[in-house]
């Protein structure tokens, strides 16, 4: 698709006009940031975002090294690299761990995110790791969502604890934590159900799940496909929850996934987990380097 | 507008409030290209008389010249396929759907076509009870198709007026799984005559530019004739569907505002304008009770 062009490319063809003229002048510099701008907005990063990153990443171009270089676009890509990746955490952030098992890993989102898949994903990761998760049913609203999870949870032999869609999540939360602590699970998983950040009743009930289970985990799973809106919905949950982390999902797909960048900058918490598949193995550690490329299209 | 000028902030805030509703960079440059000749052109110096113009612009884009209504059979079985990526919401608008159709006195069945995601049986069997009809479902893991020709067969039986199809949720991108929803459109195809009647895609209002990728991919492989926004209950404004319809001819028809039975809407092209305008028209209030009061 021509709109998802490279940035490389098309910072090849901005300083390609310029190699009989030799130097590069501050409106050269300034032109290959509007394509800059460009690519990350195609790529969903929200305006926002984009127009900081642009403001830091002109007063580095505009230094001594774009000006002088014999590649300036290579010099510009650099840098935008290097600043994207920085923004989105220079390392893998593994999963918090309490010192006095199980630790709780509480799962949150907009509806059809993946929250329900990559608990059974996640659990399948923690059992490959020799642990022994416990899934908690607290979708009590979504049709079918507790078998859905259940399916789940026989696929990859893991018990799951429900009590059906009539009790109240956040009793259902609670007494699936008894449970672990009885069975001795030294993991937790709560599916929820997904749910707006503008939804009052439901998103104070995740504040009170989080208040009784205190999870040492709350993960935002955020749709790689998202727009400009993720923003809004990264806030708003991290406001009312206080995330400690992020899984991307749905990256098998073909987005630019620019979300991931806004959802970081606004939040400042890490992505821990990418899924990139339907399937109960499609989670993966995140790199934020690679998502850099990505986004950029490169 | 805020501003009463028409400069460049004034373009920039216009611009910014397009692409923050997901209109799509390239859409939005063309757009205010053109909103700059018109402003030349009708010599319009006031910001409060171009919005209108831009109103009505993307009112234009959005209704087309096409029909939006469901293209329904007035006598014999009508066939609706729904397609989509994972998660925007394919089946809870059949559930929706389904009850409009109930509620009218047709008579509907379900067909249970995703066979693959945990739970997607059930779920769609749980909307049919809450709704009061019955579904065509085989066990999980079985060939769509196969559901799908099963359920047809049962319709004509039957001599139901609406099939709804329920298929997986899959990105654009993987052939197979296209190649694998082509076939279920080739098996209604050749079994009812001039079925599929409709081929919903079902675009999740939240979603940013891959939607433009999904109508394009959805469109060749089955043939899609209309589009159902979901989630619009959200604060995500839909605008993709602006660069949707200024690319292609596939018609916006319902709009999903919610989770339950209900929340189903025939997409009104004034009503979406209007809110993708929500903010700067609140802007506008604002500074209007602002100078009565001085
Ligand atoms: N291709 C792909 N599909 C995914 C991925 N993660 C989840 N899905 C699919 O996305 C759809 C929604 O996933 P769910 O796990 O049901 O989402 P959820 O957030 O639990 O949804 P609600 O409970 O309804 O809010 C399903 O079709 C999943 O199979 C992924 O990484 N890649
Ligand atoms: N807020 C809101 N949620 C919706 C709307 N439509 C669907 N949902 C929710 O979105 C989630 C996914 O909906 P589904 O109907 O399962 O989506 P799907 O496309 O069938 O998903 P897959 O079959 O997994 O690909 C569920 O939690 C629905 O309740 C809507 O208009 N507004
Ligand atoms: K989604
Ligand atoms: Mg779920
Ligand atoms: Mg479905």
């Amino acid at each position: 698709m021509a709109a998802f062009e490279g940035l490389s490319n098309r910072l090849q063809n901005v300083f390609g006009k310029l190699k009989g003229k030799g130097k590069v002048s501050e409106n050269d510099v300034k032109e290959a940031m509007r394509e800059v701008r460009l690519a990350l907005l195609e790529a969903d990063v929200n305006f926002k975002v984009v127009k900081d990153f642009i403001n830091k990443v002109k007063e580095k171009a505009i230094g001594q090294e774009v000006m002088k270089s014999f590649t300036p676009g290579m010099v510009i890509i650099d840098i935008v690299n290097k600043e994207l990746t920085s923004l989105m955490g220079e390392t893998h952030s593994k999963l918090n761990k309490s010192n006095k098992p199980p630790t709780v890993i509480m799962m949150a989102g907009l509806q059809g995110a993946g929250k329900t898949t990559t608990t059974g994903k996640l659990a399948k990761y923690l059992q490959k790791q020799n642990h022994k998760p416990l899934l908690i049913a607290a979708d009590i609203y979504r049709p079918a969502a507790i078998k859905q999870l259940q399916i789940l949870g026989e696929q990859i032999d893991t018990p799951v604890f429900s009590l059906g869609d009539k009790a109240n999540p956040v009793e259902i939360a609670k007494q699936g934590l008894q449970q672990a602590k009885e069975n001795h699970n030294d993991y937790v998983i709560i599916d929820t159900a997904g749910r707006l950040h503008i939804d009052e009743d439901l998103m104070n009930e995740l504040k009170d799940i989080k208040e009784t289970v205190k999870p040492d985990e709350v993960l935002l799973v955020v749709d790689s496909m998202t727009g400009q809106d993720a923003v809004n919905v990264a806030e708003s949950f991290n406001q009312q929850l206080e995330l400690t982390g992020v899984v991307l999902t749905k990256l098998d797909g073909d987005t630019r996934g620019g979300a991931a960048l806004s959802v970081k900058a606004v939040t400042g918490k890490p992505i821990k987990f990418a899924a990139m598949g339907e399937k109960i193995d499609a989670l993966e550690p995140f790199y934020p380097d690679r998502m850099a490329s990505r986004i950029l299209g490169m | 507008l805020r501003r009463k000028k028409i400069d460049e902030d004034f373009y920039e805030e216009l611009e910014e409030i397009l692409i923050g509703a997901d209109v799509g960079v390239n859409v939005v440059m063309e757009l205010i290209d053109e909103l700059r000749t018109e402003v030349r052109k009708r010599k319009i110096e006031d910001a409060v008389d171009l919005q209108p113009v831009l109103s009505e612009k993307l009112v234009e884009l959005l209704s087309g010249k096409e029909d939006n209504s469901l293209n329904i059979q007035e006598s014999g079985l009508t066939v609706i396929l729904f397609v989509g990526v994972n998660g925007v919401g394919k089946t809870t608008t059949i559930g929706k759907m389904a009850h409009r159709f109930n509620s009218e006195g047709k008579k509907v069945l379900l067909a249970a076509g995703d066979t693959f995601r945990a739970g997607a049986i059930e779920q769609l069997e749980v909307w049919g009870d809450r709704v009061g009809v019955d579904v065509v479902k085989q066990q999980a893991g079985s060939d769509p198709a196969a559901v799908i020709y099963d359920a047809l067969q049962a319709a004509k039986k039957r001599e139901a007026d609406i099939l709804l199809c329920d298929t997986a949720g899959r990105l654009q991108n993987k052939t197979n799984l296209m190649e694998e929803l082509n076939k279920i459109y080739r098996v209604i195809k050749r079994e009812v005559p001039n079925a599929p009647h409709e081929v919903l895609l079902v675009l999740d209002a939240t979603t940013g530019q891959n939607a433009l990728s999904q109508a394009k991919l959805f469109g060749e492989k089955t043939g899609v004739t209309g589009l159902v926004l979901t989630k619009l209950d959200g604060t995500a404004k839909g605008g993709i569907v602006v660069a949707i319809r200024n690319e292609m001819d596939i018609p916006m028809k319902f709009v999903g505002l919610g989770e339950q039975m209900d929340d189903l809407q025939e997409f009104d092209s004034e009503q979406f304008v209007h809110a993708l305008f929500a903010g700067l028209i609140k802007d506008e209030e604002k500074r209007e009770v602002e100078e009565s009061v001085e």
